[in-house]
């Protein structure tokens, strides 16, 4: 157990290893969902301390790498037009569209501003009511709600420069898009803890049901991991589907309902998009009638963008849990984080990036020592 | 992006209808919004993500996981210069990465 000296109580880790290793007989499969947990598998060498029959298969939960390319594309339009003001998060920076990024948008002459909450971008908005100021609103069920409350701050304040441009994504459709997939390998499920941090657990024991599977709700800290992990294969062994809340501390099963009720009023559920997997029912969210009038894609006519996605990004199997991100012929050599084909390779989640950061070495060795050094 | 990160609320006050607070993130002071938890109070932690507090979290876990996220740099991630976080990992040199004179000689001496 070489790394486990690092963990922030090393012993506690200790205890929860046995007890996986004593448990297990067999193999199991089981996907982390979020991006933030598989960096920090990746990061601590969890996988490598379990048992080898315990296999961790990263999942579609980092919200930059499945946004589809012709949403990346519709951004960078907008961000290029005179008299927009297109802010974002800094992790879409360099998220590659079809020909440039946002980071060359700007160096192009863009107003690309980065702020910290979608709130900075309605104070701006107030502050340049000559300008329309577009926020790039992205992600999980763990930051509509933040999203969704500025478009109502926007709609009650009377600022009438301001748009979204929505590419919102929900879990639990996706979970079941995975369990439906002929060639899913899933067993069980550690669900993304934070999301879980404003949804509650409702969703979940219907899928547990329907599909078999335990779900257990995990944090994304190294013990967190390993005590998501001990719960889902304990379940497994006994023959178990339930649905079991491994982050209390952070998550409620009644979720946070403020949130929930204000994604309810300015979102609406829709059919949604993922890079590399393609369209899920009922996986996303768009604004509500009431809000339409914030939708950026309709106040700058960019719905008609249509953006094929490279062949040779294998994003879409990664993200789905049926390619590690080494096994891609790209990965470490035409898609480096200096050059990326695909978000998975940029993103600060994304299971390329993890595996491109923490394993280079072992990986890949020539081409990430170029990289690793600023003068070459 | 979906870091979310505990953070202190410092102190609270209404902007325009709305119940704003200034959260210490292990040094780093923010804006939050706490529209979603309205009854958390000055002195409280919360799980705050995009300048949002979402969930209530008590004392030792909030200091445990800031010491986690400080130890791994990943406070630096989230609250750092965006982007020259994004022209780095772009590969673009800063001149503060290029080795002085001094480091040269240094060099050359061993």
């Amino acid at each position: 157990m070489k790394y486990i000296d690092e963990f922030q109580d090393p012993e506690l880790a200790r205890r929860l290893l046995d007890d996986i290793h004593a448990t297990v007989t067999r193999p199991w499969a089981l996907m982390e969902v979020c991006g933030g947990q598989t960096h920090t598998i990746i990061r601590h060498g969890i996988d490598q301390l379990l048992p080898d029959q315990v296999e961790l298969i990263h999942g579609p939960g980092c919200p930059v790498c499945v946004t589809p390319l012709e949403v990346i594309d519709k951004a960078l339009e907008i961000a290029s037009r005179p008299g927009v003001i297109f802010c974002s998060f800094g992790d879409m920076l360099r998220v590659p569209g079809t020909d440039r990024d946002l980071f060359r948008v700007r160096s192009e002459g863009g107003d690309v501003r980065v702020v910290y909450s979608p709130l900075d971008a309605l104070r701006i908005a107030q502050q340049n009511p000559q300008q329309q100021v577009v926020f790039f609103g992205i992600g999980f069920e763990t930051t509509a709600p933040p999203n969704a409350m500025t478009v109502y701050q926007a709609s009650k304040l009377g600022i009438r420069n301001f748009s979204l441009l929505v590419s919102h994504v929900r879990v639990p459709p996706a979970i079941e898009a995975i369990m439906q997939s002929p060639s899913c390998r899933v067993q069980g499920f550690l669900a993304a803890g934070h999301v879980c941090s404003v949804m509650g657990v409702g969703e979940y024991p219907e899928l547990a049901e329907r599909f078999k599977v335990p779900i257990v709700v995990t944090g994304f800290e190294p013990l967190d991991i390993l005590e998501g992990v001990r719960r889902t294969v304990r379940q497994l062994e006994r023959g178990e589907h339930r649905v079991e809340n491994a982050y209390q501390r952070a998550v409620r099963p009644e979720g946070n309902p403020a949130a929930q009720a204000m994604l309810e009023d300015v979102f609406e559920v829709t059919d949604r998009a993922w890079r590399g997997i393609g369209t899920i029912a009922r996986s996303g969210w768009k604004l509500s009638e009431r809000y339409r009038e914030f939708d950026a894609e309709q106040r700058f006519s960019v719905s008609g963008i249509r953006t094929l996605e490279p062949a040779a990004c294998r994003a879409g199997e990664v993200l789905q849990g049926l390619l590690k991100p080494h096994e891609c012929e790209a990965f470490g050599t035409t898609c480096t984080p200096r050059n990326p084909l695909g978000a998975t390779m940029v993103s600060s989640e994304g299971a390329c990036a993890a595996y491109y950061l923490y394993r280079r070495l072992d990986l890949n060795p020539a081409p990430a020592r170029l990289e690793a050094s600023p003068l070459v | 992006m979906c870091l979310a990160v505990p953070g202190r609320v410092l102190d609270i006050e209404e902007r325009d209808g709305t119940r704003m607070a200034n959260v210490d993130f292990g040094g780093v002071v923010k804006e939050v919004c706490l529209e979603y938890l309205p009854d958390l109070q000055v002195g409280e932690y919360a799980i705050v993500h995009v300048g949002f507090a979402l969930q209530r979290l008590d004392e030792e876990s909030a200091r445990h996981t800031l010491e986690l996220f400080a130890d791994l740099g990943m406070l630096q991630e989230e609250f750092g210069d965006p982007w020259e976080l994004a022209a780095r990992e772009g590969g673009f040199v800063f001149p503060s990465d290029l080795p002085s004179d001094g480091d040269a000689e240094r060099e050359e001496a061993r």
